[in-house]
């Protein structure tokens, strides 16, 4: 790998332009953290102020505070810059409570299980 | 090195990315690095009723190891160029 040119400084996929910014960091397990970036390395290690994860199930959705995080950069997908003249979630969406959004989604995945299993059931009749 | 340098002539153009989550994003390439780490403005969803979340996201960072794709415009290839250089790369620079 060459070192960075002077030229390579415009390009550089820097984390710096979003210091001090609120973000949405997309993780890997698809949880959805926004916080406030105050730190980060080449591995995209980051360091989230007042961070929160944002739970959403379907219109519900839920932000449950968690406080400074390092995030390890492996587990990052995405960081996106949220404008703060847009608004964040549809107008349709309801802000619920953590156990209301915890029961919801407990009611989701038993849904998705209860799919997966009736396809498995299914599949024995080889129906085309 | 050699996709690094083709997509920094790529910077400028309008690219969607597919990532490994099957989440899919359309932008304006801004900048990429040795990682292929992309940064994208002007963003737009692929189905973006399944993203809410990402409803007041106009510019974001992607780290390069969870793109699956970045689909190009179709003139924004210039296939000639591109056989030059994989084939000096092959030679073992």
């Amino acid at each position: 790998m060459s070192w960075a040119g002077p030229e390579d400084i415009f390009l550089s996929t820097s984390l710096a332009s979003y210091l001090d910014k609120k973000l949405l960091v997309l993780l890997r397990d698809g949880r959805k953290l926004l916080g406030i970036l105050r730190s980060f390395d080449q591995f995209a290690n980051v360091v989230l102020e007042g961070a929160c994860e944002r739970v959403i199930v379907g219109d519900l959705y839920c932000d449950i505070p968690l406080g400074l995080y390092v995030i390890r950069g492996e587990n990052v997908v995405l960081i996106g810059e949220l404008d703060s003249e847009k608004e964040e979630l549809p107008t349709h969406m309801v802000c619920v409570s953590v156990p209301e959004i915890r029961r919801a989604q407990r009611a989701e995945r038993d849904a998705t299980d209860l799919k997966g299993s009736m396809r498995k059931r299914m599949e024995f009749l080889d129906l085309d | 090195m050699l996709f690094f340098s083709y997509f920094k002539e790529l910077v400028g153009k309008e690219v969607t990315v597919e990532l490994k989550n099957d989440l899919a994003i359309r932008g304006t390439l801004h900048s990429v690095d040795q990682y292929l780490n992309i940064k994208l403005e002007n963003i737009k969803v692929v189905d973006d009723d399944k993203y809410p979340h990402m409803l007041s996201v106009r510019n974001c960072f992607i780290r390069g190891s969870v793109v699956r794709y970045v689909e190009l415009p179709p003139d924004g290839v210039d296939v000639d160029i591109l056989h030059d250089a994989t084939r000096r790369e092959a030679r073992g620079s």
